[in-house]
């Protein structure tokens, strides 16, 4: 999957959980909690989506490594490389 | 045979809008099912019926608004009838309410009540608060309530036909139904309950900083070894902390009504959640005292999924007994909240954060988290509600006995 793609498929669950956000409009390195105003159970859930679409299974640890869209992709691209 | 009614979903709601039927008539029903959508200000509620039987008949069609206690279908009963009285749902008296005016009434045909002077004006306060933002002389509004009382809805009649330029023709039942959630009505649902609560509960306000440090470190210990569909956030620990707390100290869980506190014989735990783009709704988890954490957690998830998506159920909505709001990880340190009438007792949750704190004579950074209570003096004290704040935070000290 390439990065874009995988941009794609966070775009599409952060629009579950956040349907009226644009996220054309949030920046890379904003911190997505507060760009989305979501709160833990959103983000939960946000996680659960992940899992079902990417299987990968983002442990508590490394929540902080979600905390802006850049660092998502880094993150999701890395584990699904060693996946 | 059973009527079923247009339930009442919270102090905030006189009327709602009747968007979909799920049952048509000689389809079986029973106790718990879904059979009804209805529009309300807080978006759309997926009505539940609290008898065995057959649909007889539905009375209200698609699109109509009619106000709360409105018999909606008949229902032909099955069996003896559920011995148990439908979950406390602060109904209107069920025989006298009328139907929504269908046409404007003319100022000639302004009952004898309403041309009482206005102090002796029957009119909810919803109602009269309304009336009062609109700049609208009570008097001149048809009540359509019980005895010829004014409600919310009768005032809203009243302000769309003043706004519309030219005397409307069309009958007011006609509009569509809103789509989606209307942010102004929720919000002035909002200001006429808060209105409310203010003007008729004196509120008692007590505060407790907690260290959240064993609860935080057994969540994450807890956390370690789970998939993302079972895991725990806080929200599930303090639920359940206040559920117990709330079953320990009574006086803070059921209903101050007609003159009275009414001590709630469950304990269902209304959850404040923000809307996404504005307003809230606090549907209740119930029987949070009985069910374990994990359960809560299910209930929490879902709640909050079917919340944002606009969608929920008349009972969660009706019942809560006590209520907990909180800010979330990311906000403000303290909130002091408002009583969500008839209750008597409403918990908030601050934001979680690292502060200095005495572990013996050390200073050390722990998680606080700042709980605050606010509680109906007519019912309890601040030293009780002390207690019970207290309480709260020795079950939160100890999260494996939760």
């Amino acid at each position: 999957m390439t990065r874009d793609e995988l941009k794609q498929v966070l775009s599409e669950e952060i629009g579950n959980i956040a349907p009226e956000v644009d996220l054309a409009a949030v920046r890379e390195d904003e911190d997505l909690r507060e760009a989305l105003d979501i709160d833990s159970i959103s983000f939960l859930n946000l996680i659960i989506a992940l899992k079902a679409r990417l299987g990968v299974d983002v442990p508590e640890l490394d929540y902080p490594k979600l905390r802006n869209l850049h660092g998502a992709l880094d993150y999701l691209e890395s584990r699904m490389g060693r996946s | 045979m059973a009527e079923f009614r247009m339930p009442s979903l919270g102090a905030d709601m006189e009327a709602g809008t009747l968007v979909e039927w799920l049952k048509q008539p000689g389809e079986a029903v029973k106790h718990g099912d879904v059979i009804a959508v209805v529009e309300t200000q807080k978006g759309a509620i997926e009505v539940e019926v609290f008898e065995n039987g057959v649909i007889e008949k539905l009375l209200v069609p698609i699109g109509q608004t009619v106000p709360v206690g409105t018999a909606l279908a008949f229902i032909r009963s099955a069996g003896p009838p559920i011995a148990a009285a439908p979950r406390p749902i602060a109904a209107a008296p069920p025989q006298r309410v009328a139907p929504a005016p269908i046409a404007a009434p003319s100022p000639a045909r302004i009952p004898a009540a309403a041309a009482a002077p206005a102090a002796g004006l029957k009119i909810s306060p919803a109602a009269r608060k309304f009336a009062e933002e609109k700049g609208i002389d009570p008097a001149i509004v048809q009540g359509t309530g019980p005895d010829g009382a004014i409600v919310f809805v009768d005032v809203e009649n009243a302000w769309r036909r003043l706004e519309a330029a030219p005397p409307a023709k069309a009958p007011v039942v006609a509009k569509a139904p809103p789509k989606g959630i209307d942010l102004a009505a929720m919000r002035g649902a909002i200001a006429a309950a808060m209105a409310r609560s203010k003007r008729e509960i004196p509120h008692y306000y007590v505060q407790h900083a907690t260290d959240l440090g064993p609860a935080t470190e057994w969540l994450a210990r807890t956390n370690a070894d789970r998939p993302p569909e079972r895991r725990l956030v806080l929200g599930a620990l303090l639920v359940r902390a206040i559920a117990l707390a709330v079953r320990a100290l009574p006086e803070f869980n059921g209903f101050f009504r007609e003159g009275r506190f009414q001590p709630g014989e469950r304990v269902h735990v209304g959850n404040a959640i923000a809307l996404r783009g504005g307003g809230l709704v606090a549907p209740a988890i119930h029987d949070a005292d009985r069910i374990g954490l994990e359960e809560i957690m299910v209930k929490l998830r879902d709640l909050v999924n079917r919340v944002r998506a606009g969608r929920y159920r008349s009972s969660e909505l009706a019942d809560p007994t006590v209520t907990l709001t909180s800010l979330g990880d990311r906000g403000a340190d303290a909130l002091l909240p408002i009583i969500n009438p008839p209750q008597v007792a409403i918990i908030a949750a601050g934001t979680p954060v690292r502060r200095p704190w005495l572990v013996g004579d050390e200073i050390v950074a722990r998680p606080l988290l700042q709980l605050a209570l606010a509680a109906d003096h007519r019912v309890s004290d601040g030293h009780r509600g002390a207690l019970l704040l207290a309480d709260i935070a020795r079950r939160l000290a100890e999260p494996g006995a939760l």
